[in-house]
């Protein structure tokens, strides 16, 4: 039984790097995520993660890294949406859509220049978790800390932005500041990601374990923690379910997590129906049955 | 323009250039209380924002305690309208009052025992210490509208722009918001306050009828008069 759950790790240098990796994007989405389901950002975050496409296909194309194409690719996004939702008076979402689409295509037709198209396309889409190296990890691990940090000395304005853009703003800290601050912080989050699950599955991180927090807490804090280590389980049986399996091992981590956010949402509305009912049967009056003699 | 509470000369609110309200003139010394009464978007919450600094003037003239809107956020509260609770949000009705205090902490400054008494006296003027540590979510409306309020007085501003305070509360609930402002305008607190029930202006020293424009504004008596409540609602509202 031990070697079916810890013999791949302990065998194979890659898994071990893969599952460092795992985690580490599990801890920075659990940051960066939660501001991003709080806030209702999940589609500005799925734009974020395909407007860095361009940036990574040129990069490669240019012979250059791919983590600077990507920080380009997210600066051109989030510049373009701040500029196009202020000047066209878009609402947001039609905007950020556009912006998605646009910059998607672009991605894909600069891709296809590249010689081996598909093979860069999957690979930027769907990450190379097999494949982490050290320097892609330390990355990882500075931008986890940046991340981190940056979202500790922000928790109160972020925590009142997630309540109300009025009450932050007359609380003294500026909503368009706070905001764009928030989206570096998730732009940074898909940067340091995209190597290890890819730009499509990024979002799956950033989302499916903050969600499952966010069922279990009442505490910011405590959301994140629940979604760091929900992040974190989701990444190891999602490495072991792809080793054993032989299936794709960035696919098989988002899926864990959504899963596990699945069981989470179906135990807790069963225990709460189950309580629902136990009140009910408290409050219904009592009957008694009188015996005429 | 003298330098007393709130001051306004001239004033025109509304967004994006495009004026709500305009041509607004009235001074509110330490203690006063006015009340905007009007329909929705009738410019109520837009003179509130622009007062708290969240929309600039279109023109003419405002000070707020002597300065630009927005300029003291410690000493100036703003209670919006129906304040959104994410179903998601992982907050206590104690961890909402908390944020009251961010105004006078900043990003860095950490919360002091004296910060942590002013919240707790907010809780207990306000009843919310009763749920104190339950989830937002899982509150009431008028009780959300509690904690709001709560989190409103734990900044210990010296100008409150209430945007309906009593919406969502029943009989008792007004009753208590209507002591908890009495008890503020005895600590020299100027409250701004916008509403739709005409009872709520009885005791105010200012009343500002608006309909996309000043209706009528002066003391109770003088305003909440048949021919401007038609003026402003569209019919009489009993009083």
């Amino acid at each position: 039984m031990t070697n079916f759950f810890l013999s791949p790790f302990l065998d194979n240098e890659f898994l071990r790097h893969a599952l460092f990796a795992g985690i580490l994007v599990s801890l920075i989405c659990a940051v960066a995520g939660t501001f991003v389901v709080l806030r209702g950002l999940a589609f500005v975050g799925d734009a974020l993660a395909h407007g860095v496409l361009p940036g990574i296909a040129t990069a490669l194309i240019l012979g250059v890294s791919g983590v600077f194409g990507a920080m380009v690719g997210a600066a051109v996004m989030m510049g373009g949406v701040n500029l196009v939702t202020r000047k066209l008076r878009l609402s947001g979402d039609t905007s950020v859509g556009l912006l998605f689409v646009g910059m998607l295509a672009l991605g894909v037709m600069i891709t296809s220049r590249s010689k081996s198209f598909s093979g860069d396309l999957t690979r930027i889409l769907f990450g190379e978790l097999l494949g982490v190296s050290w320097s892609q990890l330390a990355w990882q691990t500075v931008a986890f800390i940046l991340v981190g940090t940056t979202a500790w000395v922000c928790r109160r304005p972020f925590l009142l932005l997630c309540v109300d853009e009025g009450l932050t703003e007359s609380s003294g800290f500026s909503v368009r500041k706070y905001h764009v601050i928030m989206l570096t912080l998730v732009a940074i989050t898909i940067v340091a990601s995209f190597q290890t699950v890819g730009t499509l599955l990024v979002l799956g991180m950033l989302i499916a374990p903050p969600a499952t927090g966010a069922l279990l807490s009442r505490r910011l804090s405590t959301m994140i923690i629940i979604a760091a280590v929900s992040g974190s389980i989701a990444t190891y049986a999602g490495l072991l379910i792809s080793y054993h399996a032989d299936l794709a091992a960035g696919a098989s981590i988002v899926l864990s997590a959504v899963a596990l956010f699945a069981f989470t949402a179906t135990v807790r509305e069963f225990r709460l129906s189950l309580r629902r009912t136990n009140r009910a049967d408290d409050e219904l009056p009592h009957q008694h049955t009188h015996i005429r003699p | 323009m003298t330098s007393n509470s709130v001051n306004a000369r001239s004033l025109s609110v509304g967004y994006d250039r495009r004026p709500v309200v305009v041509d607004m003139t009235f001074d509110l010394t330490p203690g006063n209380l006015m009340v905007l009464i009007g329909t929705n978007g009738s410019g109520k919450s837009t003179l509130l924002k622009t007062l708290a600094g969240m929309l600039a003037p279109l023109s003419g003239e405002v000070l707020v305690l002597g300065q630009n809107p927005g300029a003291l956020p410690s000493r100036v509260a703003f209670l919006p309208q129906h304040p959104v609770s994410s179903h998601t949000l992982p907050l206590r009705a104690e961890d909402v009052v908390e944020m009251g205090r961010f105004a006078h902490l900043g990003l860095l400054k950490r919360e002091t025992p004296a910060d942590r008494l002013i919240v707790k006296e907010s809780m207990f003027r306000t009843g919310v210490h009763e749920f104190a540590k339950l989830p937002l979510r899982d509150l009431s409306g008028g009780q959300q509208q509690r904690t709001h309020l709560a989190q409103v007085l734990a900044r210990q501003a010296e100008v409150l722009l209430l945007d309906e305070p009593t919406a969502g509360l029943d009989v008792n609930g007004r009753g208590a918001v209507d002591s908890l402002i009495s008890e503020e305008r005895s600590r020299g607190v100027t409250v701004v306050m916008a509403t739709h029930e005409i009872s709520d202006a009885e005791n105010a020293n200012i009343v500002m009828l608006l309909a996309q424009r000043v209706v009528a504004i002066g003391p109770p008596a003088d305003v909440l008069r048949d021919d401007y409540l038609r003026e402003c609602f569209g019919f009489t509202q009993p009083h």
